[in-house]
């Protein structure tokens, strides 16, 4: 075990993060752990985090970088929303993190996805992977987790889900991306935008359905020796 | 009319005791000098259309544009200094480029409006600038439909159903009241505007015009272009019939 760990190593988000759209709107995904190497640093972190009213991002790779290009975004989107007398599109909004994300592309280390629902196009996803390219798709996933759910996206998908149906595929990918992945852990944040607005849902960790070969979480090995010894069989 | 500025007048950077800025007025008188310009907003786009006098015989025709693409949704009519026209449409062209550059989506009109406006009551605040002395005519056609704004050397920007300005400008804008531009498409409204500007025409004071037209609008896919020839020649031809059915009165 290593003792000398450094718990002021910038901190990244090993994550895994999703985007989904459906009949209506979006549903955004993330888990909810930071870590600096080896030891969590968060473990109920926010991964998405709000531009404006009805657009949000889910930020992936070093926390900081992600959190400065929110930050920007979100001071020219108000800007922008001010001239316009408008709410911006999401489309304004992805550009906007792409043009930073690629002009600085040498010295950042964050990927982005950008989602949310506006009046003229509804609900959109929109992915700003590594280099800063600005892809619009229907679904997306990032993060060190989202290597182990292009299987289960490529049979799970499918186009027109309602609502419920999204959110339900988004926990259950977070779910399965947080029992394979050492750097995504924690809770399932979720986040919908559609005409209406804007919710926010939790599911704490130990509320999700177990996957294969998953132990049930035990509270303190304390219980575990205070437990019962088994009845010796017999013969 | 107006009254002489009197030593008021001398500077864009001095009021003078009522209130107003002459250099700024005397730069209008610049615009109602020019061929009148006019624009209207149907249901369905905008039509502008311009009566561009001719100096010369030798001028070949078709050159001297007085209408211009300043993006591919939008276009600008000038009158006034044409010199300081070509100014503001290269303003007006790279605001909208710089635009689609950093949000990714075509300028809104009103946004365009807005920026061009500024740039023209920029030059209204400093006294080793002179003002524009052009009017602008801009009709664009974004996600919010047909738009049409009008810009003064002053630096105002309104957004209108119909704008004239130039020599004709009064006449024009009664012909324009006239028309109900809520049901009218922009085929029709093409038609309209050729005859609006032969009739506000002077035969006397003018000798020749040519006219030049553009239209933004559902039939152009909401591209800003030159209304296409057979149309211009239709437009033309109804024009003309008209004018000598009134003349045969």
């Amino acid at each position: 075990m290593d003792l000398n760990m450094n718990v002021n190593a910038p901190h990244s988000m090993g994550t895994t993060i999703i985007g989904v759209t459906y009949n209506g709107g979006v549903v955004l995904g993330a888990d909810s752990r930071t870590s600096t190497g080896m030891y969590v640093a968060n473990r109920a972190s926010e991964k998405i985090t709000q531009l404006t009213d009805n657009v949000y991002v889910c930020r992936s790779g070093s926390a900081a970088d992600s959190q400065l290009v929110s930050d920007y975004v979100r001071y020219f989107l108000h800007q922008h929303t001010i001239q316009l007398g408008q709410p911006a599109t999401v489309k304004v909004a992805a550009n906007l993190i792409r043009l930073l994300s690629y002009n600085n592309k040498n010295m950042l280390q964050t990927g982005l996805i950008v989602g949310g629902w506006d009046k003229y196009e509804g609900g959109k996803i929109y992915g700003i992977p590594l280099g800063g390219t600005l892809v619009e798709q229907p679904f997306t996933i990032g993060g060190s987790g989202s290597s182990y759910l292009y299987g289960f996206f490529d049979q799970a998908w499918k186009e027109g889900m309602t609502k419920d149906e999204a959110e339900q595929l988004v926990v259950k990918a977070v779910s399965l991306a947080i029992a394979r992945d050492g750097a995504s852990g924690g809770v399932v944040r979720t986040v919908i935008i559609n005409s209406e607005g804007v919710t926010r849902n939790f599911y704490p960790g130990d509320k999700l359905q177990l996957w294969h070969d998953e132990l049930e979480p035990q509270n303190s090995l304390l219980d575990i020796l205070n437990a019962p010894s088994p009845e010796p069989m017999n013969i | 009319m107006s009254s002489i500025g009197t030593g008021y007048d001398l500077s864009v950077t001095t009021f003078s005791p009522d209130g107003r800025v002459f250099q700024i007025e005397y730069a209008a008188k610049a615009v109602d000098n020019s061929g009148t310009v006019i624009g209207i907003r149907c249901k369905d786009g905008i039509v502008m259309g311009v009566e561009k006098l001719i100096a010369s015989k030798m001028m070949l025709p078709g050159s001297n544009r007085r209408i211009h693409s300043v993006h591919r949704h939008s276009g600008m009519a000038v009158a006034g200094l044409a010199a300081d026209g070509r100014q503001i449409v290269a303003r007006a062209k790279s605001e909208a480029t710089n635009y689609q550059s950093v949000y990714g989506e075509p300028i809104p009109v009103k946004e365009l409006a807005e920026r061009v406006a500024s740039y023209v009551h920029l030059c209204t605040l400093y006294w080793w600038l002179r003002p524009f002395g052009c009017g602008i005519i801009l009709g664009g056609y974004d996600r919010d439909g047909p738009q049409l704004y009008m810009v003064e050397p002053s630096g105002i920007s309104y957004r209108y159903f119909g704008a004239a300005i130039g020599k004709g400008k009064q006449a024009a804008k009664t012909e324009i009241e006239k028309l109900k531009l809520s049901e009218m498409t922009c085929r029709e409204g093409v038609i309209e505007v050729a005859k609006i500007i032969y009739k506000v025409h002077d035969e006397a004071k003018d000798k020749a015009f040519e006219l030049e037209m553009s239209w933004v609008c559902d039939e152009s896919k909401q591209q800003h272009q030159k209304v296409p020839d057979f149309l211009l020649e239709e437009a033309k031809a109804a024009a003309r019939t008209a004018l000598e059915e009134m003349d045969a009165d």
